[in-house]
């Protein structure tokens, strides 16, 4: 097991490795940063200087490693359009967007699950055919325009619940909490439905699909044939096969809500992270895009990483060794 | 002669698909004593496995049974639906699958198996439900039962996994056992002691085996009676010595010579030419005349006469073997 | 028996494929048969918009601005002119922006899925074939990109590309950078499948047998191992298909896809947006509309699809 947790730690900082590449590239090759980084009015000594203090003479390899050790110290330059460090305006924004995430993940997981069971056991029932062919109009419905139907519902039409921004937010030396406030609270609403209903139908529908192939599984027909009681064949023995499979997607799919976030955050008019990348895209500003990619592949991977460690406190097979797991 | 268990009286199985109903059991009758084991033979698709899912009430949709009686004891068992039926299994029929490697749930430990299905059906306390289990263990022949009761079942061989979904079957102490083709998947020399262990199981308990497999060498090494299956009809029904020696029906014949039985090992194995029918497209009268070399006007126009136990051994016009005297 | 198939009629033979299992289901499936015809024609209708159209919508002879804000099937208060649709702020039809906008999300989206298909195909076929490092390089770069949601990847490459063109050009290619990005971003599924697929049907003995007697490997790729991945390929490309529409559409209401001298359907409903306050509800909900019941049809056929050409999912 622990030559299994060392190469997976190993295959994740390869990822990173590369994901650093590619936002080094950006940094380097998308355009020229020290004419982006410099004002009109520059000189030759200016731009000279700059060239020196960014290393753009030094060999590429050295500038790649230098970039790496910068980023590992949360140091991605200033912003293009801002003029401020990239770090300071990550830093100002994440709580927003790990907020809004953290409600639309728990909302999705457990909702997901739910409806997923519920549509598996009852595969024939009129409930679970309407639940699904909803399902299917919520994975064709665009997240933002899911956001847009809400807030006309709930914003303009009604006028409960705010359309746009945070609300009242409280400071916890430096971390910026809606938890606290009812008008946080109520602002958190519409966003997080937004952005959790896309992965509920996925993890729905995931979780449908698993079980319902677990459920054909020759040890719950011979569960059956013991007798067991329906809830404990789906329960006790279904369940818990079906979500080791389905452990992994859903934790990439918890991963990619905050990549979803970006959306939802536009629709919203959300202070976060995402609404900051989007900008930045709009402006071409590479260094808030590649400090970004960088943080969110960090997540990613970690989110990956704790996933498939996961595996092994579920499934009893992977314990023993890796190899000799037979079946799925 | 004891009593008998099983009492299985023209039962139907149908399956209606866009083609038209097809008829994987049709006008299938026989019983079983205690302590004795029947053999149910047949080629793959003869409709064996689908009469032993029918008596524990375990048809796959759309399958279902669409005439005849299913009498346990003094319990018609065939019309019997949701909590009744699933009180039943495991409870007083308990059933044994082909595979040992997926009849077992992977997540689960084999004590929990054992104790959840002996506190589902019997009256007893967790701590006495766990002593049950591990004396369950033992009798079927796991060494160490006690210490190994806490295993997972991928810790265990083939062999002792089919002992371990042996002892779940008969854990509460059923009256019958359906084992489906339950040395299939094992190696040669495990086959052996599985079947050895089923004949001691039936013997000292005093358990009805149905015995389905379409190996004739289990069905000489194990079987007291033996029912032969061809297109979901009975062709034959006999005492196994009588029939493996003396086949009435040409089919079961046909068989024989095409099976390398021990005794019989000097002639050349013969085939029956041609294959089975498929269900869709039985030909009239006896669905074995194509293939049969002693086929009459008669075989090719009307039903061939219809066996009970007890009443012919045969469902041929012309048996190979005159069949007045029926006990060896 | 050779002489029975030789002379089967024409006529016998679309008989044979009118009762195959396939167009069975599909003729018994009446959710198939709705979702297929609206697309058709969805289809036909972005292809012939021009004539369709009433209006040419980005002909600024034809626009009045005293036409603008009209609501659907009232005639205008200035012009007495009336508009199925209504119009937007700038008096263009809706109708006749939404044919057009349908046109472009269509394009971008078949684009995209063209690309994303041929790109998978061929990796998926090099990677399954070949192996040794070309698999190892090709499966580790999907596994790589599979970590990033596909939205995520795609608004990466239209900002890196965005950054690469100039200034003057970026209204001009944003069409083909969407295609590119959205195709470059959807590509792993079908590899994954095509190499999986490869593996399995290269070991097989006919392909072992062509290999022995010395076909070419590009000759065993395309005649025995390409046809027996046609299947589940058709099912992704379907499901691709409405995925990259709703993928173009998100991007371009994040203003970052289509610009609004070209608009999509995206494009549309962000200019909407603005107006969902103000009670100028139709400007919004028409393109809204129209992309759902595109995306929803193209998704049911998908689904469809999957189980018809899938028959262990049923």
């Amino acid at each position: 097991m622990l030559a299994y947790v060392i190469r997976r730690v190993f295959q994740s900082a390869i990822v990173l490795l590369i994901v650093g590449l590619v936002a080094f590239a950006m940094f380097r090759f998308v355009g020229d940063p020290v004419d982006n980084m410099l004002g009109q009015e520059r000189t030759q000594a200016d731009i000279e200087r700059l060239r020196d203090r960014l290393g753009l003479d030094l060999p590429f390899p050295v500038q790649y490693w230098r970039f790496l050790q910068e980023a590992a110290q949360g140091n991605f330059g200033l912003s293009y359009r801002q003029g401020r460090p990239v770090s300071d305006i990550l830093i100002e924004r994440a709580p927003a967007t790990l907020e809004l995430a953290a409600v639309s993940g728990v909302l999705a997981l457990f909702v997901g699950i739910g409806l997923g069971v519920f549509t598996a056991i009852r595969r024939r029932g009129t409930a679970a055919n309407l639940i699904m062919t909803v399902s299917l109009i919520g994975v064709s419905l665009p997240t933002f325009l899911i956001g847009i139907l809400l807030i006309y519902l709930f914003s303009v039409e009604l006028g409960w619940l705010p359309s746009f921004g945070r609300g009242e937010v409280v400071d916890l030396g430096g971390w910026t909490t809606g938890f606290l406030t009812i008008s946080g609270l109520k602002a958190l609403i519409l966003p997080s439905i937004t952005l959790g209903l896309y992965q509920m139908t996925l993890i729905m529908r995931l979780v449908r699909t698993e079980m319902l192939e677990v459920l054909r599984q020759d040890y719950i027909r011979f569960a059956r044939a013991r007798g067991l009681r329906e809830r404990s064949v789906n329960f006790r023995h279904a369940l818990k096969n079906t979500l080791v499979p389905v452990i992994t997607i859903t934790g990439l799919q918890l991963g990619s809500i905050i990549a979803f976030a970006i959306i939802t955050e536009t629709v919203f008019q959300w202070p976060g992270v995402g609404l900051l990348f989007i900008n930045a895209i709009q402006f071409v500003d590479i260094p808030v895009m590649a400090a970004y990619l960088m943080l969110i592949s960090v997540m990613f991977v970690g989110i990956n990483l704790i996933v498939d460690l996961l595996y092994f406190a579920i499934d009893p097979r992977l314990r023993v060794d890796r190899t000799g797991g037979g079946g799925k | 002669m004891a009593k008998t268990v099983l009492s299985v009286r023209d039962l139907v199985v149908e399956i209606p698909t866009r083609w038209g109903v097809l008829r994987p059991v049709d006008r299938v009758s026989y019983d079983i004593a205690a302590g004795e084991i029947l053999g149910v033979v047949g080629e793959s698709g003869a409709g064996k496995s689908m009469t032993g899912n029918a008596v524990i009430g375990l048809l796959d949709r759309p399958a279902q049974i669409a005439g005849g009686e299913i009498w346990l004891g003094d319990t018609r068992i065939d019309s019997l639906r949701g909590e009744p039926m699933r009180k039943l299994r495991g409870r007083r029929i308990g059933m044994i699958f082909q595979d040992p490697l997926t009849s077992l749930n992977p997540l689960l430990t084999i004590g929990d198996q054992l104790t959840e299905t002996i506190l589902e059906h019997l009256p007893v306390t967790t701590a006495e439900a766990r002593a049950r289990a591990i004396a369950g263990l033992e009798e079927v022949g796991i060494p160490a039962a006690r210490d190994r009761i806490d295993s997972y079942p991928h810790e265990f061989s083939g062999g002792m996994r089919q002992r371990v979904v042996i002892a779940l079957a008969l854990c509460a102490e059923p009256e019958l056992i359906i084992a489906d083709e339950p040395t299939t998947a094992l190696d040669v020399s495990v086959q052996a002691q599985i079947i050895s262990l089923l004949k001691r199981l039936c013997r000292e308990r005093g358990v009805a085996v149905m015995l389905v497999t379409h190996d004739m060498g289990v069905i000489a090494e194990a079987a007291d009676r033996v029912a032969v299956m061809y297109a979901g009809r009975l062709a034959e029904l006999g005492p196994v010595r009588e029939v493996l020696t003396r086949a009435a029906h040409p089919y079961t014949a046909g068989l024989m010579a095409s099976t390398p039985l021990a005794s019989q090992g000097r002639e050349r194995l013969r085939q029956i030419p041609g294959s089975m029918p498929r269900l869709g497209q039985l030909p009239e009268g006896c669905a074995f005349h194509p293939r049969c070399e002693i086929a009459q006007d008669r075989c090719r126009l009307g039903p061939s006469p219809h066996i009970e136990d007890g009443s012919g051994r045969a469902s041929c016009w012309y048996p190979l073997h005159n069949m007045e005297k029926e006990d060896a | 028996m050779t002489h029975g198939t030789a002379t089967r009629t024409r006529t016998q033979r679309l008989r044979s494929i009118w009762h195959s299992d396939f167009v069975y289901s599909f003729r018994h499936a009446p959710v198939a048969v709705a979702s297929a015809t609206v697309v058709l024609l969805m289809v036909l209708a972005a292809v012939f918009a021009p004539l369709i159209a009433p209006f040419d919508p980005f002909n600024p002879a034809t626009l009045n601005l005293m036409n603008g804000f009209t609501p659907p099937m009232e005639p205008n208060a200035f012009t007495g002119e009336s508009f199925w649709l209504g119009t937007d702020d700038q008096g263009r039809d809706v109708f006749s922006t939404i044919l057009y906008g349908m046109r472009i999300s269509l394009f971008v989206g078949f684009s995209a899925v063209m690309l994303a298909l041929v790109l998978g195909v061929v990796l998926g076929l090099l990677a399954g074939y070949l192996g040794g490092w070309t698999e190892t390089i090709i499966m580790r770069v999907a596994d790589v990109q599979l970590t990033f949601p596909a939205i995520l990847v795609a608004m990466l490459i239209f900002g890196i590309a965005k950054g690469i063109t100039p200034p003057e050009y970026r209204d001009q290619m944003a069409i083909w950078v969407l295609i590119l990005a959205i195709g470059l971003s959807d590509w792993v599924q079908f590899a994954r499948v095509v190499r999986g697929a490869t593996l399995v049907e290269k070991n097989k003995e006919y392909v072992q047998a062509a290999r022995l007697i010395g076909r070419a490997p590009l000759a065993i790729m395309l005649r025995h191992i390409l046809p027996n991945v046609l299947n589940p390929v058709l099912v992704i490309a379907t499901i691709s298909l409405a995925l990259a529409i709703i993928a173009e559409a998100t991007l371009s209401f994040l203003g970052v896809g289509a610009p609004p001298t070209q608009p999509s359907l995206g494009t549309l409903i962000r200019i909407g947006q603005g107006f969902l306050f103000s009670g100028e509800w139709w400007i919004l909900l028409f393109p809204a509309a129209t992309l759902l019941t595109l995306a929803l049809s193209v998704n049911l056929l998908g689904d469809w699809l999957r189980d018809a050409l899938n028959p262990r999912l049923r």
